[in-house]
């Protein structure tokens, strides 16, 4: 979705605080979304910090905290953890993995396709070397749930998005679009600088 | 999702994370980013540990294996072809930086009085609004920013600072180098725009 690089416009002009209502309703949101972030959400989303909303283009609003990125959101999308955040607390979201070879299209800004999940080196809720961090308790991921995407062989996550197949329909179909408009390492939020 | 500790309630830090200097990327990602070869001299004098984990003869080998010989040879052309493009680029910001002035104009507003026009600044990575409100401090007059009918965007200081802007310019900010200055004086008559200020 970050594909062209972009500055935030005059920065004052599109920089709001977010009005403390609005920001538990963050806060609500946040934690339902990702209920394992709950010890953590003093750290990041402090009561008493004043929350900053800076529109960028394509209708996406960013939550960021002084020059921290927090989270985006695309229109009424769910609410999606920008990437410094997410290597900061990885174990506290939903993870798959890809293998390899579909490590460069990704941080190019290709669509992540199911074969990127399902092949050796992939990993999904449900395989049989999934491990504790890729197996959530034996659950399949749903459609429209927000996953964290770590590459094979790396440590810190490449992107993070919504899910367009459930993990079940993925196995089964072996093809199609797993995440689309997605935010990716290097990306124009990336390299966004909120000084 | 069990954490790696056995229990979900155990609070762990949040994770440091270093991120590469050139490329800003997590230092494992910095061969996808076309500056590899200055990643890994910076890693090296800035984190020699990580560039010993991430670099060495078996770590490389590893992350070449699991490819077939087709993949490998498409990825490793797909990393020259980002590289040049990267170093394109880059020689063509150097030069625009190097070739793009920054135009002071020196503007009529009424028979007395003048406004100060600054285009050309963004060019040089500086943030206009902040650029404006040090210039309505430091010489005590209103400044402004506007939008000139090529679709940049120039500063407007009420005024005829022409002279100190230059000075100011050059001392503080050293992006911009003297010889892409300009001084201008232009003879139109501003009406309404050049009183905008503020």
């Amino acid at each position: 979705m970050f594909k062209k690089d972009f500055n935030a416009g005059s920065k004052t002009k599109q920089e709001q605080q977010v009005k403390s209502s609005a920001q538990r309703g963050i806060r609500t949101k946040v934690l339902e979304t990702y209920p394992r972030l709950e010890p953590y959400i003093d750290d990041i989303l402090p009561k008493k910090e004043q929350l900053d909303l800076l529109k960028i283009p394509d209708r996406v609003n960013l939550y960021c905290l002084h020059s921290t990125p927090l989270f985006w959101q695309h229109m009424d999308d769910p609410i999606i953890p920008h990437l410094q955040l997410v290597h900061k607390y990885p174990w506290c979201f939903s993870r798959v993995r890809i293998d390899r070879g579909g490590v460069r299209f990704v941080l190019s800004g290709a669509t992540l396709m199911v074969p990127g999940l399902t092949s050796p080196g992939g990993r999904l809720p449900g395989d049989e070397d999934a491990g504790e961090v890729y197996d959530h308790g034996g659950k399949d991921l749903e459609a429209g749930e927000v996953v964290v995407v770590d590459a094979e062989g790396k440590v810190n996550a490449c992107m993070v998005g919504v899910l367009k197949m459930g993990s079940k329909e993925m196995k089964e179909k072996k093809k199609g679009i797993a995440i689309e408009n997605h935010h990716y390492v290097g990306d124009g939020l990336w390299k966004l600088d909120l000084s | 999702m069990a954490t790696t500790e056995a229990s979900p309630g155990d609070l762990r830090p949040a994770k440091k994370v270093v991120y590469c200097g050139v490329c800003s990327l997590p230092p494992e990602y910095c061969e996808f980013g076309g500056t590899t070869k200055r990643c890994s001299e910076w890693l090296e004098n800035n984190h020699p540990d990580l560039y010993i984990q991430l670099y060495s003869e078996e770590a490389l080998s590893q992350n070449l294996s699991t490819l077939s010989v087709d993949a490998q040879k498409r990825a490793e052309k797909d990393a020259k072809k980002k590289a040049a493009k990267a170093e394109a680029a880059e020689s063509r910001e150097a030069e625009r930086k190097a070739s793009s002035k920054v135009y002071i104009k020196r503007v009529e507003r009424n028979k007395r009085k003048y406004v100060t026009e600054v285009s050309g600044l963004e060019h040089f990575g500086l943030d206009l609004k902040k650029v404006a409100k040090e210039f309505g401090k430091k010489f005590a007059t209103g400044s402004s920013v506007a939008k000139t009918a090529a679709g940049g965007e120039e500063i407007t200081v009420q005024g005829d600072v022409s002279d100190d802007i230059f000075d100011w310019l050059t001392e503080n900010h050293e992006e911009v180098p003297e010889d892409n200055i300009e001084l201008i004086e232009d003879k139109k008559k501003k009406s309404g725009a050049g009183a905008g200020a503020g």
